[in-house]
């Protein structure tokens, strides 16, 4: 049996009188890709934010890499990556100052940064731009980059927040393969994406709506249960009924 | 005379370091949806902010509605509407306010063409007392569409309003689009998702400044060249490798739970390719023929 890498049990935030997060339980095992789901407004990114240890939970309980989502949000930090659409990486800083910098402050020693360095750029076919800013980089080179920057420090888990929003089709692609490679190093992902061929691609999925955890299961086994053909319905069947917006 | 007309039309940032838009020539017909499909940094904001005259060409030129977006600025101004990609409406006004005081810019009533924008109003009445800034997402958006439309514009720019938003909310804005066009309003609009293209008249694809091709949906899929296969199997990532790795393989990429799959001979026979994999070591497969998709064009256009 593998060990569970994200575990929580009616997890909770409230935020005055509305229930951003709604009592949700599931675990995630190591190793595994998980999708998560959900309409805009549903509570995702407050879970998440529970999870990286940026946010304490109201009630319930949550473990992240074995550390506690209350008392340990330090440790959580240290044994996590994190990308999103949003922040990635700094613009002007070239690709070599940028690993080295999130590097340094993951607390990789000067070898490892450089051997990691090497390994990353050799990845990415980035040995002529490697000092480039970073700012003048294509939008897909720099999704890639960031999410190899994010498990440069070998995480435990990683959480990515719509990484390929706006990507081209073939940058998209070549991002989950990234994705499939890091997996096979045993780090754990953890994705959200409008994309619903992506939630394919991923081991299990779950659908929040209003809050709450409304499916959980493998794509395959969800588009059976909501007879349907594909992601897309299961989540248009789910989701319609979604009193919240964003 | 044609609602838009873009004739090698160029944009060039930073001191001619960055091509934002390359010379892009297409033309949208009176009462046309018409979709320009593509990633980020493709140009599509660049081309919006150009036809509604918020910023020069650096070459070339357009014109909309049969005015020229530089000598009569002015004129397009009061004859279009405008959603930018962000939400750009006065977040401490209220609903009502909002679309007040744009219907007040424009020289117009809330009254006037009510009938433009019932159907969308009518979800938001419920909270016209509400500051802009308060609403969610969806509900932005639909005021928004109202500001837009109070004018009753002959052209409506839609700058990728379905970027970030969930497939619900997506399908539901795109209903809303077809509403419209009833209503014979021409509507450009831009989006990043491959598979809002099919509910378009015409599409162009665009890739980093580049137009790829203008035409139907329908005309840019039976264009493809080669016959698609979608594949499948129990491990998906090890299929994919072992396609990859496969000789007869011209093209190999992953759709959701499928592969879609090309192969260098038209003629291959399906059990070959069936016989292949399982002597690879993958079990589950299935294999048939597939139509390609305008993700399947997309892509097949940039590796080109």
């Amino acid at each position: 049996m593998r060990e569970a890498v994200i575990k929580t049990d009616k997890l909770t935030k409230r935020f005055g009188e509305f229930i951003a997060t709604n009592a949700i339980s599931f675990e995630v095992q190591q190793g595994e890709i998980f999708g998560f789901l959900g309409a805009n407004g549903a509570g995702k990114t407050t879970a998440m934010r529970m999870l990286c240890g940026l946010l304490i939970p109201s009630s319930g309980a949550g473990t992240v890499a074995g550390f506690d989502v209350y008392k340990q949000t330090e440790k959580i930090k240290k044994s996590i990556g994190y990308m999103s659409q949003k922040f990635s990486l700094y613009e002007d800083l070239t690709v070599l100052e940028n690993i080295r910098f999130f590097g340094g402050i993951y607390g990789l020693s000067n070898q490892q940064l450089k051997a990691k360095s090497i390994e990353l750029i050799h990845r990415l076919n980035l040995q002529k731009d490697k000092d480039r800013l970073v700012g003048t980089l294509p939008l897909g080179w720099k999704q890639k980059l960031s999410f190899l920057v994010a498990v440069l420090h070998s995480p435990k888990v990683v959480f990515l927040d719509e990484p390929t929003g706006g990507v081209d089709p073939v940058t998209r692609r070549q991002f989950w393969e990234l994705i499939y490679e890091s997996v096979e190093n045993s780090i754990t992902v953890f994705v959200t994406t409008h994309y619903m061929d992506e939630a394919e691609y991923c081991n299990r999925v779950s659908i929040m709506v209003d809050g709450k955890i409304e499916a959980l299961d493998t794509p395959g086994n969800l588009k059976e249960k909501y007879g349907a053909t594909s992601m897309d319905e299961v989540f248009y069947q789910l989701a319609r009924g979604a009193k919240r917006g964003e | 005379m044609k609602a838009v007309t873009l004739n090698g039309l160029s944009k060039v940032y930073g001191k001619g370091k960055a091509i934002a838009v390359n010379k892009v020539s297409f033309e949208v017909s009176n009462g046309e949806l018409f979709g320009l499909i593509g990633p980020d940094g493709a140009g599509k904001t660049s081309i919006f902010r150009m036809l509604t005259t918020l910023l020069l060409p650096d070459g070339g030129s357009a014109s909309v509605i049969g005015l020229d977006v530089v000598k009569d600025h002015k004129k397009i101004r009061s004859r279009v509407g405008y959603m930018p990609g962000r939400f750009s409406l006065y977040p401490d006004l209220t609903v009502e306010e909002n679309l007040t005081f744009f219907a007040t810019i424009f020289n117009t009533r809330l009254a006037e063409n009510y009938h433009l924008i019932k159907d969308i109003y009518i979800q938001l009445e419920p909270f016209k007392k509400r500051m802009a800034g308060k609403l969610s997402g969806g509900m932005k958006q639909k005021l928004a569409l109202c500001c837009a439309l109070i004018h009753k514009p002959a052209v409506l720019f839609l700058d990728e309003p379905t970027t970030g938003v969930d497939p619900v909310s997506r399908r539901e804005f795109w209903e809303m689009l077809k509403q419209l066009k009833q209503q014979a309003i021409t509507i450009v609009v831009s989006t990043p998702y491959m598979d809002e293209a099919n509910l378009c008249d015409r599409i162009g694809l665009i890739q980093s400044g580049d137009l790829l091709t203008v035409d139907t949906p329908a005309n840019i899929i039976s264009a493809y060249p080669e016959q698609l296969y979608a594949v499948k199997a129990d491990n998906m990532p090890a299929l994919l490798k072992t396609l990859s790795a496969y000789d007869e393989v011209l093209s190999n990429n992953a759709f959701g739970e499928y592969a879609h799959v090309s192969f260098k001979d038209q003629a291959i026979e399906v059990n070959v390719v069936q016989s292949y994999l399982q002597q690879q070591g993958l079990s589950g497969i299935e294999l048939r023929r597939t139509p390609a998709t305008i993700e399947d064009c997309f892509i097949k256009r940039l590796s080109n």
